[in-house]
C-alpha cells in the first residue's frame, strides 16, 4: 500500500489538464503552411510521394498527405510544417491547405448534422475498425484512451460491440479483404450514427491508393461526419477532433 | 554430396547468375542438410518469376558464423506445377510453402497443411474466398466452436481466431489472417520512386517502422553500392533500441491490463508514452516515421539530442525500475502469469520460432548477435535468452531486453563522436545493381524482419519480399493455447503481440 502510494507520487500528475490549449514541440509535423515564395513548381510537385501537391497555385491536400515532410525539406522557403495539431475537420475540402492560407482547420458548425450534437453532445461511444490499417493509428486511437491524453474524460470511449456504438472509427485504406466486414459491422450500429476518418489511409488511401487490394466503394455511400488527417494522427488531433464535432462549446 | 550452395553476409548482394540452381532433389538434401544443424534456420524461401519461368529461392541463415546460404531452384513453366513439400520433413518451413502454393499455384505435395495464407488479391487461384477458409473440424456432439474477429473487442487490427473447446478447454486454435492485406509486395515493384518504397517500408508495420525501415534502406543501401558512415550507422541502431524499449514497455502496461492490474497498466502506460515523446523530438513522429532514409537522414542525432536522450532515459529508468521491482513480485500478477502457455525449446525449434517468443523459450535466435547489422556490427549485441516459455518468461523477457537496451544506447553514446557532425542527407535516386540478389536481416522487436530483393538486367526491382517475425509467431501463438482455458487467450495473445498488417502485407 506505501509503496503504491509512493509509485504514484514519484509519477505525479501525468495527465494534460486542458487538451484544447497543449502544445506538441517541433520538429512534430502540423499543420503546413505555404508561402508566395517562386519556386519551380513542377520540382515541387515530384517531390511528394503521394501526389498530394498541385501547381499553380501551389496546395497541398492533407488528406492526401503523410506528413513525410519532404517537401518543407526540399522547398523550406516555400512550404514549412507547423506544429499546430487541430487539423480535425468535417469538410473534406479544409483539408486543403493554399498559399498564404493560414487560417485554421476547423469543424465547420453549420456543416455538423443536427442530431449529433444534441445526442452524442455529452457522451460518444465509439467502435473502431481497422481496414488495412498499418496498426499505428490504431495505436494512436489507443493512446487516446491512456493516462496522459484521458479521453474517457470526456465521455468519449470505444466500446466492443458496434450494438453499443454510437459510430464507427475507420483507419486504413479499407482492404477489399475487410470491404464486407466493414459493412457489417456499420449495419449492426443503432442509428443515428456517425463516420470519422482516421489517418491518411482511410481518407484517401494514402500510398496504397492506386492498389488493386483495396475497394473503398463503402466510402461512396454515407457522409463521412469528420476526417483526423496523419500519419498517424496525434492523439490530441484525434481527441480536438471529436470534442469540436460533438460539444457546443468550451469543455 | 556437391556443395553447391553460396552464402553471403547480411546486407550483401550478389549476382543472380553466381547463385548455383539445382535440381530439386538437391536443392531438398542441401535445404535439409542445412536445415539438421541446429545453428541453421531458414530466413526467407519464397519463388518470383525469372525467365519466362519461375525460380526457388531460399535463404539460411548459420547463427554460427554469421552467413546467409542461397539455394536456387529454376522451374519452366507448366500447368499445375508439384513439388514435393518439405515440410514434412522441416516444419518451419509449412509457412513459407503455403505462400509459394498461394502465390504461385506450386502446389507441395505431402504439405500437412496447405492452406491459404493471406488471400492476396493477386492470388493464383482467385476462386478462393477470404470468407470461405478451409478451418480444422473436429466432428464430436461434446465439442463446440467459438469463432471471434475478424474485427475484435478492442482498438486492434482484424484476424479471425477458431477455438476449439471442450467445455472451457481450448483443444485447437486456427488463426485466419488476410484481412489486413494491402498489396505491399506488389506495390513495391509498381512504385519506382525511392522515397515512396522507403514510405511503404515505413508503412509495413506501424509499430515497426523503424525496423522495417531499416531492413529495406540495408538492401537499398547495398544494391546501390551507398556507403553510409559510422555515425549514422549507431544512430539507426539507437533509434531502433528507442522502438523497442518504447513497445516493450506498452506491452507490459498492455499485459497488466490484461489482469486488472491498474496501477501497472497507468504507469508503464505513462512511462512508454516518454520513450515515444523522444522519438518525436528527434524525427518529428512518435512511431520513428520519417527517421530511416536511404543514404542519410533529415534527422540527426545531435549533440543537444543526445543529451535529451541521456535525460529521458535516466527519468525513465527510475520510474521504470521502482514500479517494475513492485509489479514483478505482486502475486496476483505472477500468478495469471506463471506457467501459462508454456513453449518449450523444443517446440519452439519445431515451430520455427523468432525473436522474442523463441528467446523466451531457450532459443537464442537475435540478429543483432547472430548476424549484426548497423549499429549492432560495431558495438555487440548479447542476446538474452529465459528457459520457461510460458506468458511469464514473455513478460520478463521485455523487462530485460528493454534493460539491456537502455545500456547497449549508453554505452554506445558514451563512446560515439559528436564533434563535426557531418550533414549526411537522404539520397533521392539509385542505380541498383542489374540481374542481383540482396537480403537484409534486421531484429525488430518482435524478431527478426528480412527483406529480400531481385533487379533485372536494367537495375529495376524484378521481386521484393517482405517477411515479418509474426509470421512465424503466429503458429506459436496457436500452439501455446492447446489445453488452457479460453479464459486464457487474452493473456496469451498479449505476451505476443503479434502483428496482422506485417503478415498479411
Amino acid at each position: 500500500m506505501i509503496s503504491e502510494i509512493k509509485i504514484m507520487v514519484h509519477n505525479g500528475q501525468q495527465f494534460i489538464p486542458d487538451v484544447t490549449t497543449a502544445e506538441v514541440p517541433s520538429p512534430f509535423r502540423g499543420k503546413p503552411e505555404i508561402s508566395r515564395a517562386a519556386v519551380d513548381e513542377k520540382a515541387l510537385a515530384e517531390v511528394c510521394p503521394v501526389g498530394a501537391i498541385a501547381r499553380n497555385p501551389v496546395s497541398i491536400d492533407l488528406g492526401k498527405c503523410t506528413f513525410c515532410g519532404e517537401c518543407a525539406l526540399a522547398f523550406p522557403k516555400k512550404i514549412k510544417f507547423t506544429n499546430h495539431h487541430k487539423i480535425s475537420t468535417n469538410d473534406r475540402n479544409s483539408l486543403i491547405i493554399r498559399e498564404n492560407d493560414f487560417a485554421e482547420i476547423m469543424v465547420h458548425p453549420e456543416k455538423i448534422r443536427a442530431e449529433i450534437r444534441t445526442i452524442f453532445g455529452r457522451s460518444l461511444k465509439l467502435r473502431q475498425i481497422s481496414a488495412g490499417g498499418d496498426g499505428s493509428c490504431e495505436w494512436e486511437l489507443n493512446a487516446c484512451g491512456n493516462p496522459n491524453f484521458d479521453m474517457g474524460r470526456f465521455g468519449i470511449e470505444f466500446v466492443a460491440s458496434p450494438r453499443h456504438a454510437d459510430g464507427i472509427v475507420i483507419t486504413g485504406p479499407i482492404s477489399k479483404n475487410m470491404a464486407e466486414a466493414l459493412q457489417v459491422c456499420y449495419d449492426a450500429v443503432p442509428s443515428p450514427k456517425i463516420i470519422i476518418l482516421c489517418g491518411v489511409d482511410a481518407i484517401s488511401g494514402g500510398l496504397f491508393v492506386d492498389s488493386p487490394a483495396i475497394d473503398r466503394s463503402f466510402l461512396q455511400k454515407y457522409p463521412i461526419d469528420l476526417y483526423i488527417p496523419g500519419n498517424p494522427p496525434h492523439p490530441l488531433t484525434i481527441i480536438n477532433g471529436i470534442l469540436e464535432l460533438t460539444r457546443n462549446k468550451a469543455f | 554430396m556437391i556443395k553447391e550452395t553460396i552464402s553471403i553476409k547480411n546486407g550483401e548482394s550478389i549476382l543472380l547468375q553466381d547463385i548455383p540452381t539445382m535440381e530439386y532433389t538437391d536443392f531438398k538434401s542441401e535445404m535439409l542438410d542445412l536445415l539438421k544443424e541446429e545453428q541453421n534456420h531458414c530466413v526467407s524461401y519464397f519463388a518470383f518469376k525469372r525467365d519466362s519461368g519461375l525460380q526457388l529461392m531460399a535463404c539460411i541463415a548459420n547463427d554460427h558464423d554469421g552467413t546467409i546460404a542461397l539455394l536456387s531452384h529454376k522451374m519452366a513453366v507448366q500447368l499445375n506445377p508439384q513439388l514435393e513439400s518439405l515440410t514434412q520433413y522441416h516444419f518451419p518451413l509449412h509457412i513459407f510453402e503455403r505462400e509459394i502454393y498461394e502465390n504461385h499455384g506450386i502446389k507441395f505435395i505431402g504439405h500437412p497443411w496447405l492452406k491459404p495464407v493471406r488471400f492476396p488479391s493477386d492470388r493464383n487461384d482467385q476462386t478462393k474466398e477470404i470468407n470461405n477458409y478451409p478451418f480444422y473440424k473436429i466432428k464430436s456432439e461434446e465439442l463446440h466452436e467459438v469463432g471471434v474477429g475478424p474485427i475484435h473487442a478492442g482498438i486492434i487490427e482484424p484476424g479471425h481466431f477458431r477455438f476449439t473447446c471442450n467445455g472451457e478447454m481450448v483443444l485447437h486454435l486456427e488463426i485466419q489472417l488476410g484481412w489486413q492485406h494491402r498489396g505491399v509486395e506488389q506495390l513495391f515493384l509498381k512504385k519506382e520512386n525511392l522515397l515512396q518504397r522507403n514510405l511503404l517500408a515505413e508503412n509495413i508495420s506501424g509499430d515497426t517502422a523503424i525496423g522495417h525501415s531499416l531492413a529495406f534502406v540495408q538492401i537499398m543501401e547495398s544494391l546501390g553500392a551507398i556507403p553510409v558512415s559510422r555515425q549514422l550507422n549507431l544512430e539507426r541502431a539507437i533509434a531502433l533500441e528507442l522502438e523497442r524499449i518504447a513497445i516493450n514497455t506498452g506491452d507490459i502496461s498492455a499485459l497488466c491490463v490484461d489482469v486488472a492490474y491498474n496501477l501497472g497498466a497507468s504507469v508503464f502506460s505513462v512511462l512508454r508514452t516518454g520513450i515515444i515523446n523522444l522519438t518525436q523530438e528527434w524525427c518529428g513522429n512518435r512511431l520513428g516515421k520519417g527517421m530511416i532514409r536511404t543514404g542519410g537522414t533529415n534527422y540527426r542525432l545531435t549533440p543537444k539530442l543526445k543529451n535529451r536522450v541521456l535525460a529521458v532515459l535516466e527519468d525513465y529508468e527510475k520510474r521504470f525500475v521502482e514500479m517494475s521491482h513492485y509489479a514483478y513480485k505482486l502475486p496476483s500478477v505472477e500468478n495469471r502469469f506463471d506457467g501459462i502457455g508454456v513453449v518449450t525449446t523444443k517446440q519452439a525449434r519445431l515451430i520455427g520460432s523468432v525473436g522474442m517468443a523463441a528467446r523466451a523459450a531457450n532459443v537464442r535466435r537475435d540478429i543483432r548477435e547472430s548476424h549484426p547489422f548497423s549499429g549492432f556490427s560495431i558495438h555487440p549485441y548479447e542476446a538474452i535468452v529465459l528457459e520457461k516459455g510460458d506468458v511469464f518468461a514473455r513478460f520478463l523477457l521485455r523487462r530485460k531486453e528493454l534493460k539491456q537496451s537502455m545500456a547497449w544506447i549508453r554505452e554506445t553514446l558514451k563512446k560515439m563522436d559528436f564533434t563535426n557532425q557531418e550533414n549526411e542527407p537522404p539520397i533521392k535516386f539509385i542505380k541498383m545493381m542489374p540481374s542481383a540478389f540482396s537480403v537484409s536481416l534486421t531484429e525488430g522487436w518482435r524478431g527478426e524482419i528480412c527483406h529480400c530483393a531481385v533487379t533485372d538486367e536494367n537495375g529495376q526491382l524484378a521481386a521484393y519480399k517482405i517477411k515479418d517475425p509474426s509470421m512465424h509467431n503466429w503458429k506459436s501463438l496457436e500452439l501455446s493455447l492447446r489445453n488452457l482455458e479460453i479464459s486464457d487467450f487474452p493473456i496469451n495473445n498479449k505476451s505476443y503481440n503479434l502483428s496482422y498488417c506485417g503478415h498479411d502485407l
